[in-house]
């Protein structure tokens, strides 16, 4: 338990940012955590709720209120005990979970109030590191069945982590180079240093994970294969088809889908591959308010943009929690402005692209149209304008995981497109899928829940397989094991 | 009756009035027995009757032989007096079997030389029984027996074979003999008071003829009263109720093989066993103490054995008497419980109380040497002149009359003679042995194992870690939590809860109080024994051979001590209480049958100490459940014969909480060393998790759990260790019947339940984490206190809760439907047993929703739960209420009071809540109710009291409860004024006179038996039960209660249905019912099983915003609900329109279903469980082997027998004196003007002046009538509640005497009493009133010219007394006013006193030791308080003409006083100082004994 009645007398404080102005000089991150002092008070505000909405409306469930108090009583290294008993990637996480697990706070009733759980994990996770407190885990005994992970987000890594550590022996497939799907290609390397993911990469490797880069299943390895090659298969191939804007002049030269632009950013600052699309003195649009939209928005400001202006064909959000419609606790449908914006550019929204002008085959001008900011989107008479833009980013969403390796072990999808795996088993026995995958597009802490549950779901099968049914009993304990 | 569905007569409770009259020189008059009746007569009131006015439930008579009279009627030969014994038969009407059974008797007498004489018909006038008991009423019939010559000199021996006689033929033909005596003779039956002396003409006959005559008139709550159940029993009669009964007739029957004496030689063999099944706990106390008494012990020295007084470090006990207390200790444990118990032998008549005077008593000597003893004083009318003395039973106190010395023997006299019989002191000081004197052992070893497998093998989780360890051992207190328990049942769970969480706690509720184990810590003991006992029937040095443990929670140390203990006299043997692994589940049988008989053969190698170790637990060997190695062994051991050869010492991994150890001691463990428990608490004293020093640390942890288990007992009404331990006080929920029967023997277990194979599979499962487990494996986390994701499943979780908030805030329909889905298809599956019951449609099918009664109407039903003002923030609280006037329902003030301010808007709350501290409850709060509730428990923490800390009793609150700010308030665990059914009945009258116009409502929790209790409420007139569901309840409680104290409302509603349909009490009263109810569901549910209301507390707190902290206790509730921070209080934002529309999707919700079962009205619902089935569909508890059948068990009773209330309960107030008193008020009434006038008064004119005072307050309002406006004189005895609730204005001067609860919530009406002027005994040394005098009064004066009983002015809030002495107990819980005492007071005085000053005359200077000294100073006094004291020492000189007033203001010092001030209450002045001060005469109208600047400069 917390302090009592802290929650009262300390205010809540922000995550300390380096100066916009500042940051967009360099590469590195830009937020922070508080020095471990103020965190401490910051964790003796939680009030360990007999209803911890904080952990149910974290996907992960992770035990916030435990590692808050943990880290209130300055016992660092239980407190990371306690955060990697649900969370395989809590640096991953407590840097670029957008936190619902602070909307539900018992104390964002008073909104604006909660506790600072992302920041308290990330330091308990940094310090953890820092400390060596974090070291491999490997497995007692190797059970000696063999488990494929396709892809190697967040969702297989954690997947592969779990199977690992219970004595599977695992190989990650991953047609890139390198291990962390969007978080190492999408994601900026301002908002996580890629280095932090190979370190992680390095426990898993530690723990007896072996990873195969470069491997396309489905044409560097036939999927029939790679079943018959192992137990079980995962996969973990994310939700990678983007929405496109069926506008006119969508073909010019300098209209890009925003992963091209991200990924490209990412390898340009590994120095694996040279820069072919450029932001540097162009006027650039974005079109999609999310967070792709703000990480191409902020990679532009760094390559010096002429001007960036994001736009988005939602209506405009209250500034504070629509009770009516998200009320607490909620993930609160309102106006957030995003970092990125803080650095500078333009936004708008209820915003709708009528086309792109171009000239020699290369985007001039975007003309966008006002609508009503809600569906169906009814275009407002009389609110056409033109803007110069040279460089225009799609950040509209994903649709759904590429089809060809999922057609190719003819599994059966659901209605929206993605692996029908309702308890991550798909239509095809020894077959598993988790992550953006299954679930379409999501959080990270979605992709790491789902990854974990998934490994569960494998074991039992393969143990079920294995003729291991004598101890049914143990079975179910097996499930609940870590967390009960 | 024999027990059916729910309904088990084993949980009958009786009470009653009880009475004797003695002539001193022994003379038999037939003026003995027309005494006697007429004092029974007067009891009347503190019997009852059925169902049937005119049949009561059992009135009777013990005289001496009447030996004239029975020469003369008899027509047979008698023999010489003392030569020939009668035996008194209840024979079936049956002719056949009758003379069957007579000549069994015949046959018996005549095996056992003894002569018959012949038989005699008892003339019955059966004219004077109820039609009921007419139905049942036996053939009387007396058979006389001649001594056989050998004894016909040996009156002793004579006793002793008609005993034998009597045995031998119950056991061979269950003969019903209520008496078999050559020197008694007793007569009774199923009868009210008036009805005994007519129903037997013998009794009026003026040659029937006796020196002593012991009466007695029942009040049971048992529906089937039976003839052979009523008082007197052969040597006793008995007023209250044995609480250890269930172990000491365990210990009993175990004591039997041992049994040996040579007054009966092999005869002892025919009167086993010696408690006769199936018989009340009266007659099982007189069955033992009847055996006692005929191998040779005294009735004063078994009594003493049975009922030992509170003797621990007290320096008024002589040295003697400490050792005959502690040499019989280790004979036999205690039976413990209040009781009053009246008895004879035909030659000493006499009474005892317990040791904590819960029952009353009060007699008195004649001049003419007369002794009449009785419940109550005035029951003989008795010209003052004549009288010599009078006085009162006291705590542990034997009052006898010996007839052949014809005198009172005094208490002390009596037990000094008893203790010096055999040097017992002197034999127990050299035989006994103490844990603390054994040599010092090093523990054995440190566990080889990592801690925290051991951990995992025994199921510790973090939270037992965090919520339960680290507690105990830094605050030396159990953990508290609030807002219920709303995770499953142990038995639906699905993570295989440890074999502890299946028992539920009994508790002591309305038949029986819970004592306040803080409060009253001088009548409680922890001490226990273990070693061989020897035969009970002998007594030799050897007999004290007992190693004694002060505390029954060992360390490691003293375990070892115990175990390598090697003497001639001890000796200890480990057994091995694991199991191979690999033998997997059903290795545990087999190991529990190892385990009883490695017992047999440590026993037969003289081991008497055996330790149960699971220190063997490891890789390869898994523990059998501590408790259920302990049952096994016990009871096999009981069963063999052969368990009092050992004591059983437990040591084990598994206990780790306050119920663990309970449980263990309660199947019979004598101590229990928790060494895991222990090590862990060690292992977070290392992890620097506890800041204190390991032994410390580990200090702390066991004084919590022993603080913990005396709240464990106490709220059963146990006050020694030694007699709970077996005493199985506990109902288990979800256990199969072979298991209990095997090894639970005897505990109420009735929805069946899971078996050995089970537990056994939970331990393996335990075991398999451990073992080979992971490496850095953590501990589970659970979820039990908070949820958790993937831990234990919650009703109220994030999603219920949410869906909730957002359905009454504008989701509507579809968001309640959401939530009311998740919380029936998903929680109450998983969690309640109303989850396992599906409808059924009733015959005519479906009918169109338009059909059905409104939901306006429905909601009607519906009343929030009793929270008051003070645990609910002010904003909280008048939203509940102004929701619930706005829709007709009803809310509840709860234990606060209530703003008068309230009174006239609708912030009033309809339900006025009448606890056990009574704040708040005046004159001006009755009168302003529509329903009174009697809270006699509360869900979280049923038999417990409660307490609401100083800093939480702002001005306002304080206000409203009439008490000082910042004083800290504590409710104590019983109503001072009910110790037993009759007391509850009186009350009731009590509060019928303060309101007539409310429903009067009792408010009971759920446990085995509250069935039999719901029908003694029904009895005591009572128009509304309310059974509440252990797991409901939002009060802030320690854990242990919250979590494993009472049971499921489905099985207490379903038991109190049952019970009251079959005794057709059910047509009189509503049942309502609350507990987790949520949903449309849960209110059908209810209805069908029998409420006709349902009870809400925490959904609609829910509504309003409640997030389910938990955290009420801490005062920092975020949302403004449970808290009295001003800034937080800022954050409430519930609406009454919230709630309101809560209640109506609920009732709409219940409309559907009612439309789809086909039925349009609500009250049509009422106890249909045809509509009910087990929900076959559901898999996971049958295979749990539950059975839910008992719940819906229709009751057997003829078609039309009503299932709902349709008629209301008689007025019992149509004789009542008071009309009389309005009459001769009534221009005072209407017009103010000033009236006297006198009344002869009797006892059974009870509750004078209240209803006169609720029609002060009804027409002139909280203030009443100006001082001195009505003034009346009242002459005789006054029956109980004299002045009760008496309102300002009104003065009521008594010349005689009152009874108990005088001035009971005393509301600002002066009383004075006193003895008449020709009384020529001295006043100051005679009992002038009873107990619980001036209990929770809260404004007014008071004048006692005489010495009052027990528990003076308890919780006393603002009222001024005077005094001349007081019992045991004076001032406790006092919180205001001030009470000045002219003489002796008993001890424990000021006990949990925290406001208002007593002022002491201690001219001997002894008061400071009997004084508790725990809350409160003794200081001199000052300036100020000499001119308090002086003005009311005048006016009681004034009032009553006291000669010890009289003295002292003639020659006034105030040196002799002392001041007793709580410091709790100085700080409170010192720091009210400026605002505050003293009237120098601090009477207000408004009841508050303060007033501010403010409020004087406003008025």
């Amino acid at each position: 338990m917390g302090k009592i009645g802290a929650f009262l007398n300390v205010r809540r404080a922000e995550a300390p940012e380096r100066a916009p102005a500042e940051r967009i000089g360099d590469l590195r991150e830009f937020i922070g955590t508080l020095p471990l002092v103020e965190l401490r008070e910051q964790a003796s505000r939680c009030m360990e709720c007999g209803v911890p909405f904080c952990h149910s409306g974290c996907p992960l469930g992770n035990l916030i209120p435990d590692w808050n108090d943990l880290v209130y009583r300055d016992r660092w290294a239980e407190a990371s005990e306690q955060l990697h008993r649900t969370n395989n990637f809590p640096e991953f996480t407590g840097r670029l979970c957008p936190a619902p697990c602070e909307a539900a706070c018992v104390l964002e009733i008073n909104e604006g109030d909660a506790v600072s759980i992302k920041q308290i994990e990330l330091a308990i996770v940094d310090r953890a590191w820092d400390e060596g407190w974090i070291v491999p885990q490997p497995p007692a005994r190797a059970t000696g069945r063999r488990v494929a992970v396709v892809g190697a987000g967040p969702a297989g890594l954690a997947c592969a982590q779990q199977l690992a550590r219970a004595g599977e022996h695992v190989t990650v497939y991953e047609r890139d180079e390198a291990a962390g799907g969007l978080i190492r290609f999408g994601v900026p390397e301002f908002k996580i240093e890629k280095r932090l993911v190979e370190r992680r990469v390095q426990q898993l490797v530690a723990e007896g994970v072996e990873f195969r880069f470069g491997v396309d299943v489905g044409t560097d390895l036939e999927v029939e294969e790679l079943r018959s090659r192992h137990d079980a298969v995962v996969l973990a191939i994310g939700s990678r088809v983007p929405r496109d804007l069926p506008a006119q002049g969508r073909e010019l030269r300098g209209v890009h889908f925003a992963m091209e632009y991200l990924a490209e950013r990412a390898r340009v600052i590994a120095g694996t591959a040279p820069a072919t699309i450029s932001a540097a003195g162009r006027h650039v649009v974005v079109i999609g308010g999310g967070d792709t939209g703000a990480d191409c928005v902020r990679h532009a400001h760094r390559e010096g943009a002429a001007s960036v202006t994001q736009i988005e064909l939602l209506g405009e959000p209250p500034a504070a929690r629509p009770d009516e419609l998200t009320p607490w606790p909620l993930w609160p449908m309102k106006l957030r402005t995003s970092y990125a914006l803080k650095e500078g550019g333009e936004r708008d929204f209820s915003i709708s692209t009528t086309r792109f002008d171009g000239r020699d085959g290369a985007v001039e001008r975007i003309v966008w149209q006002h609508n009503t900011g809600s569906p169906p989107f009814d275009l407002v008479p009389g609110t056409e304008e033109s803007r110069p833009a040279d460089l225009v980013l799609l950040a509209m969403g994903f649709l759904g995981p590429e089809p060809a390796l999922l057609d190719g072990l003819g599994l059966d999808r659901d209605a929206r497109g993605n692996v029908a795996a309702a308890r991550f088993a798909t239509s095809r026995a020894g077959v598993f899928a988790a992550g953006d995958a299954r679930r379409g597009q999501s959080l990270i802490v979605w992709a790491i829940d789902e990854g974990r549950r998934c490994a569960e779901v494998v074991r039992q099968w393969l143990d079920a397989g294995a003729g291991s049914r004598e101890q049914p009993t143990f079975v179910s304990i097996a499930s609940s094991r870590g967390t009960e | 009756m024999k027990a059916t569905g729910l309904y088990d007569p084993a949980y009958e409770h009786d009470a009653c009035g009880v009475a004797f009259v003695a002539r001193l020189d022994g003379v038999q008059t037939h003026e003995a027995i027309r005494r006697a009746l007429t004092a029974l007569e007067n009891l009347e009131h503190r019997g009852a009757a059925g169902a049937d006015a005119e049949t009561g439930d059992g009135a009777g008579i013990l005289v001496q032989m009447p030996d004239a009279f029975l020469r003369s009627v008899s027509g047979i030969a008698l023999p010489p007096a003392g030569t020939y014994g009668v035996a008194v038969c209840f024979l079936p009407q049956e002719r056949a079997r009758r003379l069957e059974l007579e000549r069994v008797l015949e046959e018996v007498v005549a095996e056992e030389g003894q002569t018959v004489l012949g038989w005699r018909d008892v003339p019955v006038d059966s004219r004077h029984v109820g039609s009921h008991a007419r139905l049942f009423a036996p053939c009387i019939r007396q058979l006389f027996v001649a001594a056989s010559p050998e004894l016909a000199n040996d009156a002793a021996a004579f006793e002793r074979r008609l005993y034998v006689i009597r045995r031998v033929a119950e056991g061979r033909a269950g003969l019903v003999l209520p008496s078999f005596s050559a020197r008694t003779l007793v007569y009774k039956g199923m009868l009210t008071s008036p009805q005994l002396g007519r129903f037997f003409p013998d009794l009026a006959d003026e040659r029937f003829a006796s020196a002593l005559a012991l009466v007695h008139s029942r009040f049971s709550t048992n529906t089937f009263p039976s003839w052979e159940l009523a008082h007197p029993y052969r040597i006793i009669a008995h007023n209250g109720e044995i609480n250890t009964l269930r172990g000491n007739v365990n210990w009993m029957r175990a004591r039997e093989s041992q049994l040996a004496s040579e007054l009966f030689g092999d005869d002892i063999e025919k009167v086993l066993p010696v408690v006769r099944p199936g018989g009340s706990d009266t007659a099982v106390f007189d069955n033992v103490l009847e055996l006692l008494v005929l191998s040779g012990r005294s009735l004063p020295h078994a009594l003493m054995m049975m009922v030992p007084e509170a003797h621990a470090g007290r320096a008024d006990v002589s040295d003697e008497l400490r050792g005959f207390y502690a040499f019989h200790d280790c004979l036999t444990e205690a039976w413990d419980g209040p009781a009053a118990i009246a008895f004879t032998d035909g030659r000493l008549i006499g009474a005892t109380l317990d040791r904590n005077g819960l029952r009353p008593g009060r007699w008195l000597e004649t001049r003419d040497g007369w002794v009449v003893l009785a419940s109550e004083a005035g029951v003989l009318e008795i010209p003052i002149e004549n009288v010599l003395r009078k006085g009162r039973l006291q705590p542990g106190k034997l009052f006898v009359v010996d007839l052949e010395q014809g005198r009172i023997v005094p208490d002390g006299e009596l037990k000094q003679q008893v203790a010096t019989r055999k040097p017992y002191a002197e034999w127990f000081e050299r035989e006994h042995v103490r844990l603390a004197d054994l040599p010092k052992r090093t523990t054995r070893r440190a566990p080889a194992e990592p801690l925290r497998r051991l951990q995992l093998a025994f199921g510790y989780s973090q939270e037992d870690m965090k919520v339960m360890l680290a507690p105990l051992a830094v605050n030396a207190e159990e953990a508290i939590g609030s807002m219920g328990n709303d995770t499953p049942l142990a038995a639906l769970s699905d993570r295989r809860p440890l074999l502890y969480s299946y028992f539920k706690q009994l508790f002591a509720q309305v038949t029986n109080p819970p004592i306040d184990s803080t409060r009253e810590a001088i009548v409680m003991s922890v001490q226990s024994l273990v070693g061989s006992e020897r035969n009970l029937l002998d007594e030799t040095p050897e007999h004290a051979r007992q190693l004694v443990i002060e505390n029954p929670i060992l360390r490691d140390s003293q375990l070892e001590s115990l175990r390598q203990v090697d003497s001639e006299i001890f000796k200890a043997h480990t057994l091995d209480v694991t199991w191979p692994v690999e033998e997997g589940p059903a290795g545990l049988e087999r190991a529990l049958e190892r385990l009883c008989a490695d017992a047999d053969v440590a026993l037969a190698q003289r081991a008497n100490i055996l330790i149960l170790s699971d220190r063997a637990a490891g890789a390869g060997r898994a523990p059998i459940p501590s408790l259920l190695a302990v049952g096994a062994v016990h009871h096999h051991l009981v069963r063999a014969g052969t368990r009092l050869q050992a004591g059983l010492v437990v040591e084990s991994g598994e206990p780790r909480s306050v119920q663990s150890v309970a449980v263990l001691i309660g199947y019979g463990a004598a101590a229990v060393n928790p060494y895991l428990m222990l090590a862990t608490i060690g292992q977070l004293v290392d992890e620097g998790r506890i800041e204190l020093s390991r032994e410390e640390a580990e200090e702390r942890a066991i004084k919590a759990v022993g603080k913990g288990l005396l709240k464990v007992i106490s709220k059963m009404g146990i006050s020694t260790i030694s007699s709970y331990c077996g005493a199985q006080v506990f109902e288990a929920v979800g256990l199969s019947s072979a298991l209990i029967e095997r090894y639970f023997t005897g505990t109420a277990s009735r929805i069946g339940g899971i078996g050995l194979a089970e537990l056994a599979e939970g331990v393996l499962v335990r075991h398999a984490r451990a073992y080979p487990g992971t490496p850095g494996e953590l501990l589970p986390v659970v979820g039990l206190f908070a949820w958790r994701r993937d831990g234990e499943h919650h009703q109220w979780n994030p999603e219920t809760i949410a869906l909730l908030q957002h359905a009454v805030r504008g989701g509507g329909r579809q968001t309640y439907d959401e939530f009311a889905a998740a919380v029936n298809a998903e929680s109450a599956r998983r969690s309640t047993l109303r989850g396992l019951l599906r409808f059924r449609v009733a015959a005519g099918g479906a009918i169109p929703l338009e059909q059905v009664e409104p939901a306006a109407d429905i909601v009607k039903r519906f009343s929030t739960g009793a929270m008051s003002l003070g645990s609910l923030s002010r904003e909280a609280h008048e939203t509940l209420a102004v929701a619930m006037n706005r829709i007709g329902g009803r809310s509840n003030t709860g234990e606060g009071g209530e703003d008068p301010e309230r009174f006239g808007d609708e912030r009033r709350s309809k339900i006025k809540q009448v606890a056990s501290g009574r704040f708040g409850v005046n004159i001006d709060y009755l009168t302003n109710a529509d329903e009174l509730q009697i809270k006699m428990a509360q869900g979280a923490k049923p038999g417990e009291g409660g307490q609401l800390p100083g800093h939480k009793v702002d001005r306002y609150i304080a206000g409203v409860r009439l008490t000082t700010p910042g004083v800290g308030l504590i409710s104590p665990p019983p109503h001072h004024d009910i110790y037993s059914i009759e007391d509850l009945k009186q009350l009731i009258y009590d509060l019928r006179c303060a309101n007539p116009d409310a429903r009067i409502s009792v408010k009971l929790v759920a446990e085995v038996g509250v069935g039999t209790v719901a029908a003694g409420v029904a009895k005591s007139n009572a128009d509304h039960v309310l059974i509440s569901g252990h797991d409901g309840g939002t009060g802030a409680s320690p854990i242990s209660s919250i979590l494993h104290a009472g049971v499921p409302w489905e099985i207490g509603l379903a038991e109190t249905q049952q019970t009251l349909v079959l005794n057709d009490l059910r047509s009189r009263i509503w049942v309502q019912t609350d507990g987790q109810l949520k949903t449309g569901r849960d209110v059908v549910v209810a209805a069908l099983l029998g409420a006709d209301e349902m009870g809400f507390a925490t959904a609609p707190l829910i509504a309003t915003g409640c997030v389910m902290m938990r955290a009420c206790h801490l005062n920092t509730c975020p949302v403004g609900i449970a808290t009295q921070d001003p800034e937080l209080r800022t954050r409430f934002r519930g609406q009454p329109e919230h709630v309101i529309e809560f209640f109506f999707l609920v009732a709409e919700d219940v409309r559907r279903l009612m439309a789809s079962l086909g039925v349009a009205r609500f009250e049509d619902l009422v106890g249909r469980v045809d509509l009910l089935e087990p929900d076959d569909a559901l898999e996971h508890w049958q295979e749990r082997g539950i059975d839910i059948s008992n719940l819906l068990r229709a009751p057997d009773v003829p078609a039309g027998t009503p299932l709902r209330r349709v008629e209301s309960q008689a007025s019992p107030l149509g004789g009542a004196l008071d009309w009389a008193l309005i009459d001769a008020a009534r221009c005072s009434l209407e017009d103010g003007v000033t009236v006297s006038a006198s009344f002869a008064v009797r006892n059974v004119d009870r509750t004078i002046g209240g209803l006169l005072s609720h029609h002060v307050t009804k027409l002139h309002g909280r203030a009443g009538l100006p001082p001195g406006t009505i003034r009346f004189d009242l002459r005789g005895s006054a029956g109980q509640s004299f002045g009760a609730w008496l309102a300002p204005g009104i003065e009521l001067t008594l010349t005689g005497e009152a009874n108990d609860y005088a001035g009971k919530g005393l509301s600002g009406g002066t009383i004075a009493v006193r003895p008449p002027l020709e009384a020529t005994f001295p006043a100051e040394e005679n009992v002038i009133v009873g107990n619980t005098v001036l209990y929770g009064a809260t404004a007014g004066r008071a004048f006692f010219r005489g010495v009052a009983g027990e528990r003076f002015a308890v919780r006393n809030s603002g009222a001024d007394a005077v005094v001349e002495g007081v019992g045991d107990h004076g001032c406790e819980y006092m919180t205001g006013g001030h009470v000045i005492v002219l003489g002796p007071t008993g001890r424990n005085f000021a006990a949990g006193m925290s406001g208002g000053i007593a002022y002491v005359l201690d001219e001997d200077g002894a008061f400071a030791s009997r004084c508790n000294r725990q809350l409160v100073g003794l200081d001199p006094l000052e300036a100020e308080d000499e001119a308090i004291v002086l003005a009311l020492v005048q006016e009681h000189a004034d009032r009553t003409g006291s000669t010890v007033a009289a003295r002292l203001l003639a020659d006034w010092s105030a040196a002799s006083f002392v001041k007793v001030i709580p410091h709790d209450y100085k700080r409170a002045l010192a720091e009210l100082g400026d605002e505050i001060r003293y009237h120098d005469h601090p009477v207000s109208a408004g009841g508050v004994g303060f007033v501010t600047k403010e409020s004087e400069e406003a008025a």
